[in-house]
């Protein structure tokens, strides 16, 4: 630990030299001490079957692999959605075989899939589950068998989703915000059985991701390793505990809702559906609130952006200062900026609802609240910029996913500035231009993260390499092509063509666009066809891929210092690590080699001239 | 604030110290049970649940086209052909209080390794929500005896009888979820299981007094709830 933790520790220990002398055996002088383990080795239940390492694993590094594969598998189901969605728009004769009903179909789970089962359960279940032990120092997440209960509960709503595909009716097509009374009701498609799965398997996702946040909220507060301060933490690690506290307080409001709406669609209560009349006839619905839906829906929406963008932010900044061999400008602004953001976001959830017939006074308190969410999200974005400032680049394959992340984020950034304003906002809305907003800021954007992630992190994982080249043509046409798809939609947004029509028949403003429909409908195949580039390259290195070593990249971070490459269970082998400093000792004058690793105690850098921290 | 000793840590005076001890290293809450934390953060979620539940039926309760029933009628009580407003929920709500009280002594006989005292304070908590959850059945079928439906309901609003089916039946799953569990910690510390620290199902954690008082933030939560549900159903 630092001379600063000793000076300001040294009152304190004079008080309590009872407790404190009975330590490790070193001197509370020496410069490398650091205060004795307050918490007990964790006892791990080891598995000995191949059911017990595989499958019901406790194991929170395979637990975390199988949130991974379990999410991708939904993720490409979601990109297929998306492709037929961009057949229809672009080429309609080339599919007669996609009607209406499966277009609003393809619509809704194309969105839900997206940013429920794939990003929220890739970023928090799979990095989280693999990263929090092995960056925080723990051997474990502290309650295993309780992290496999969420994988496997995550698992069967996976299930319980992709059924709803082969039920009568198929699945719901209500959009993916499932707004009452249209939900429920006939003439959406999949009203019955399809809205029921949709609901149910949302709740157990709930239920899942509860068990799992609690695993991931206490390892980070209460099971850090010797010398593992708050703030020595990666950033990476803040993104995701903020995330995770986050998903703790919004999922309840779509627990909520889910309820509800079941309720109102198999029992006939009238929570959310008012007095309707259907073919003449009136319905038993009277007196419900459309609109409480959508307070609750977004209570739980507008932080799930955050869900999804918050680890994004941690994992590129850790990516971005590894790669560039520099410190992160401003870490402590960095902390804050995330947890900032994600306090903030508990009062915007109404910016979705400017349309929605409320008050027109909320418009104006939500409009403030959402700009100036802007503030530390910009913040975040300059740091990023001047941590690159003057490094030393390495234009890897990591590197470009993060750059690509950086402009992607800033455009749809400033797009959200447009969004947010009420004035902007009512031409655009239910437009393109919301489409290609949201695309950019929380598709694309932490999909660049996660693919940089998965570059960054599988010589970790596999113990070998992915192929730089293959990486390289994956990232420029997944980037190039990914603007292709939605540059030209803010274009259709702003001459206002609707989102969600099946097809546009012959108003005005279609010719114009249908020739943009079909460059977007190309450029979103070629795009989906090159991710088969990043799954060949996937399976090809875990075979021949060139072997990696020990901490390949030079990192400082504690993930990349386990005995063991990949790591084993329990981590850390016979002792656990003890923590000196942070993880972004980069290029430090005066030290041997242009990284210190956070394992690293003082008296082997006596000469360098490292931050205090 | 220097004076405060937890086990091995002496936590710094003031503000910055206080934020100091937060940001150390190792636990942010020192010397507190992993189980413990993990409860406190789940009962942090599960009053977010509770709230979107209530806050929901404060804004349909806003917002019928008929009007609400008369809450001190609908929920009266007939006693020798005299309706008593409030008598069955004011007995529902002491015997629920009760039941925390005994959980509270439960948790520091525990503590003092008392065995014997602690098991059937346990024992007398269980049987509380037992009598509670009896008690909300008996009200339940007395409602839909009377025709409140969670789809209709003669007396007025029919989100009435939605709402309260709605949050006093999930009230009341999580009350009887704690019973079951009263039940099985009442065989364990009889059993001795918590002297021994044997460790609980399914976790390599050691097991401890400390699981009682785990069990009684959540049975206390259970409580607060109800507060909460009885002052916006029956006394509003």
């Amino acid at each position: 630990m630092s001379d600063e933790y000793n000076q300001q520790n040294t009152p304190i220990q004079a008080q309590s030299s009872e407790t404190m002398s009975d330590s490790s055996g070193a001197m509370p002088k020496d410069i490398d001490y650091v205060r004795p383990a307050e918490i007990k080795e964790q006892e791990l239940y080891h598995g000995h079957s191949f059911i017990t390492k595989w499958v019901f694993c406790q194991d929170a590094k395979v637990i975390g692999v199988q949130y991974f594969l379990t999410a991708v598998f939904t993720g490409v189901v979601g990109l297929i959605l998306s492709w037929l969605m961009r057949l229809q728009l672009g080429y309609p004769e080339l599919v007669p075989f996609i009607t209406a009903e499966h277009y609003y179909q393809f619509v809704t789970m194309h969105g839900m899939i997206m940013v429920v089962y794939f990003l929220t359960a890739l970023f928090l279940g799979g990095f989280g589950n693999y990263l929090i032990p092995l960056m925080v120092g723990a051997r474990d997440m502290v309650f295993p068998y309780v992290n496999m209960i969420s994988f496997w509960m995550f698992f069967i709503a996976v299930c319980v989703l992709m059924a709803s595909f082969f039920v009568p009716g198929g699945p719901t097509g209500a959009g993916w915000t499932l707004y009452p009374p249209q939900a429920i009701l006939p003439g959406t498609p999949g009203e019955n059985m399809g809205i029921v799965l949709m609901l149910v398997s949302l709740g157990l996702f709930v239920i899942g991701f509860t068990m799992g946040g609690l695993n991931y909220i206490i390892t980070v507060l209460q099971a850090r390793t010797r010398g593992m301060t708050l703030m020595r933490m990666p950033l990476t690690i803040w993104g995701i505990f903020t995330a995770t506290a986050l998903a703790m307080l919004a999922f309840p409001a779509l627990l909520v809702s889910a309820i509800m709406m079941t309720l109102d669609k198999m029992l006939g209560t009238s929570f959310f559906m008012p007095v309707i009349m259907q073919a003449g006839e009136l319905l038993s619905y009277d007196g419900g609130s459309p609109v409480l839906f959508q307070h609750l829906f977004w209570f739980f929406g507008h932080p799930e952006v955050y869900i999804v963008a918050l680890p994004a932010f941690g994992i590129v900044s850790d990516l971005i200062s590894v790669h560039s061999r520099k410190n992160i400008f401003g870490y402590r602004m960095m902390v804050w900026a995330i947890v900032g953001i994600g306090a903030l976001s508990f009062f915007v959830w109404a910016h979705h609802m400017y349309v929605s017939g409320m008050n027109p006074w909320f418009g104006f308190f939500f409009a403030t609240t959402t700009l100036i969410i802007a503030v530390p999200t910009a913040l975040k974005v300059y740091n990023w910029i001047i941590t690159l400032w003057k490094a030393n680049i390495r234009m890897n394959t990591v590197m470009l996913f993060c750059l690509g992340f950086i402009i992607t984020f800033v455009n749809g950034g400033i797009t959200g500035i447009f969004l947010g304003n009420v004035a902007v906002d009512i031409p655009l809305s239910d437009t393109y231009f919301v489409i290609a907003h949201f695309h950019m800021v929380m598709g694309i954007a932490p999909l660049m993260v996660i693919m940089g992630a998965v570059y960054h992190w599988f010589p970790l994982v596999t113990g070998r390499f992915l192929n730089e080249k293959l990486g390289k043509w994956h990232f420029w046409i997944t980037f190039l092509g990914a603007y292709s798809i939605y540059f030209p939609m803010h274009y259709l947004g702003f001459i206002g063509v609707p989102r969600r029509y099946y097809e546009m028949y012959d108003s005005p403003y279609i010719t114009s666009a249908t020739g943009m429909n079909e460059f977007i409908t190309l450029a979103a195949l070629i795009v989906g066809v090159a991710q088969l580039i990043f799954f060949f390259n996937i399976v090809v290195s875990l075979k021949i891929g060139k072997p990696a070593g020990k901490n390949p990249w030079k990192a400082n971070s504690l993930e990349w210092l386990t005995p063991d490459v990949p790591p084993a269970h329990g981590n850390w082998g016979e002792k656990l690590p003890v923590i000196y400093r942070w993880p972004y000792d980069f290029n430090v004058p005066g030290a041997k080699e242009d990284y210190i690793t956070q394992t690293t105690p003082p008296s082997d850098v006596i000469n360098a001239e490292v931050k205090k921290t | 604030m220097s004076d405060l000793k937890i086990e091995g840590y002496e936590l710094r005076p003031g503000f910055k110290g206080m934020a100091k001890d937060t940001g150390s290293d190792q636990t942010m809450f020192k010397g507190v049970h992993w189980g413990k934390v993990m409860m406190w953060i789940f009962l942090l979620s599960d009053t977010f649940v509770f709230s979107c539940f209530l806050i929901s039926y404060m804004k349909g309760r806003a917002s019928t086209v008929v009007d609400w029933p008369n809450t001190s009628q609908v929920f009266s009580l007939e006693v020798a052909s005299v309706p008593v407003p409030l008598l069955l929920i004011a007995i529902m709500t002491f015997v629920l209080i009760t039941s925390s009280g005994t959980m509270a002594l439960a948790v520091k006989y525990g503590y003092e390794k008392n065995r014997k005292m602690c098991g059937w304070l346990i024992l007398a908590t269980a049987l509380g929500g037992l009598t509670f959850v009896g008690m909300q059945a008996f009200e339940w079928s007395k409602l839909i005896h009377e025709g409140v439906r969670p789809w209709e309901n003669p007396f007025g609003a029919e989100q009435f009888g939605a709402y309260f089916f709605m949050i006093t039946g999930f009230h009341g799953t999580h009350v009887s979820i704690g019973v079951i569990f009263l039940f099985i910690y009442a065989y364990k510390t009889f059993a001795g299981h918590f002297d021994e620290e044997r460790k609980g199902w399914f976790t390599t954690l050691r097991g401890g007094y400390v699981e009682i008082e785990i069990l009684g933030l959540y049975w206390h939560f259970v409580d607060l709830v109800w507060v909460f549900i009885f002052a916006f159903f029956y006394l509003w």
